[in-house]
């Protein structure tokens, strides 16, 4: 059995946060500056998203100013005991957002919980000794454009590409383009809503290890690019970063797809204990 | 950004009907900030007849909820929110003297005509650029709802703000 002291957990998830908020995946900014558009305007917009992650990096502001809603994504070995584990999770969020947006409010009144707590933590047991602990800054720009398709069998593939392109036609220029899709096909309602965020955490430019899987990948992002949103929405070619697929078995009637749609304000990573 | 037409705020309908739809623009001088809840209350305090935080008149709104200013900094992080969102409010504000907006993404077709008959004009600012908006600010006071944290209303002083008028 290992034993973790929860007081560094919350100190070392406290300073991924705000390392986090700063700094969106780099893989962004290099795709923004690899991009060459034959439309002005998202060329212009292309250099403004750059310039903005490069001004925040170096002046340590917040790269944008919704910091979101803290989600982590626990691993926990059965054979760890991090006493208190929750409470120093919440405790990194109400640190590291000190500084930050308080954006967490009750849904009904509105009020506002002034320290961006709760987060919302997904944990899942493993085998083992190791503690992974990743976090995901979610925005509500890009949320509130995610949608779930409760198809049927006989839907299939068609169904899934059509579905998918449906929810960034609809939500795309809300979301802040370029984006990347998550997609979560399979288990329940909230297998596939879990597994299309966790599809946002895999590396811009890799594949579903599935051929068939990756190759709806390869496709829907050929198609999401196709619609013509472009960068911060003012018509170009991109629009989708990635689309990452996760998927996991289903009900025989069933053929569940979540689609989030993130920002390219994508802020993550991931702490080992 | 320096090629860009400069739009200086508050403006009047004159101006705005040399704005031309899909081109960027630098704007110059005051914005109030304000957001969901902030919309919710001007909207009841025009219907109640009640004193409004700033004179709509003319008035130029930006769809924002900046991250805290830190130690010697004047703002914090202060990018566009979703426009959509306050789509229920916008044509009551119009009405009441609104003339200008910014924010992110589309509009409803009724607040596209409302903006349209009414002479007013809606900028998309570049969404998540709220680092690089943050260093376009020159001033900042806050003018109402402390009490709504983010979501207060701030009189923004900008330069050199770059935007894309997106409806006239």
């Amino acid at each position: 059995m290992k034993t973790v002291d929860c007081a560094i957990v919350r100190e070392r998830v406290a300073r991924l946060i705000t390392e986090c908020l700063i700094k969106p995946d780099a893989a962004v900014t290099a795709a923004l500056d690899r991009l060459d558009s034959d439309n002005a305007l998202e060329s212009a917009a292309a250099k403004l998203i750059a310039e903005n992650n490069r001004i925040a990096e170096s002046k340590r502001l917040y790269c944008c100013q919704d910091t979101g809603q803290a989600l982590f994504f626990v691993r926990m070995g059965d054979g760890v005991c991090c006493k208190g584990l929750t409470a120093a999770l919440h405790g990194a969020v109400r640190d590291a957002y000190a500084g930050a947006r308080k954006s967490v409010a009750d849904p009904l009144t509105r009020q506002n919980t002034h320290d961006n707590t709760p987060a919302v933590i997904e944990t899942e047991i493993t085998d083992g000794e190791d503690l992974e602990i990743t976090f995901l800054a979610k925005g509500a720009g890009s949320e509130n454009m995610s949608r779930l398709y409760m198809l049927t069998p006989a839907d299939g593939a068609d169904g899934i590409v059509r579905s998918v392109v449906d929810a960034a036609e609809r939500g795309g220029r809300n979301a802040c383009p370029p984006l990347v899709v998550g997609v979560g096909i399979g288990g329940v309602t909230e297998t596939a809503c879990s597994l299309s965020k966790r599809a946002l955490l895999r590396p811009i430019g890799t594949y579903n290890a599935r051929a068939d899987v990756a190759a709806l990948e390869a496709q829907l992002t050929d198609k999401i690019n196709a619609l013509g949103i472009g960068v911060a929405a003012l018509g170009g070619n991109l629009t989708a970063l990635a689309v990452n697929i996760e998927v996991a078995p289903t009900h025989i009637g069933m053929l569940p797809v979540a689609v989030n749609l993130q920002c390219h304000s994508l802020r993550h990573g991931t702490v080992k204990l | 950004m320096t090629d860009n037409k400069k739009l200086y705020l508050p403006t009047d309908g004159k101006v705005i009907k040399n704005l031309r739809a899909g081109t960027f623009v630098s704007v110059y001088g005051t914005l109030y900030t304000a957001r969901d809840q902030a919309h919710k209350r001007i909207a009841a305090a025009i219907r109640a007849g009640e004193k409004l935080p700033f004179d709509l008149n003319n008035a130029a709104i930006y769809y924002c909820g900046p991250t805290p200013a830190a130690d010697g900094q004047i703002i914090g992080s202060c990018g566009p929110t979703t426009s959509g969102r306050m789509d229920a409010y916008t044509p009551l504000l119009l009405e009441n003297g609104l003339k200008v907006m910014i924010g992110k993404g589309v509009r409803s077709p009724a607040v596209t005509q409302a903006i349209k008959e009414r002479g007013a004009a809606y900028l998309t600012a570049i969404g998540g650029a709220a680092a690089l908006y943050q260093s376009r600010v020159t001033a900042c006071e806050l003018i109402a709802f402390p009490d709504l944290g983010c979501e207060a209303v701030y009189k923004l002083t900008v330069e050199d703000f770059p935007a894309v008028v997106s409806v006239v």
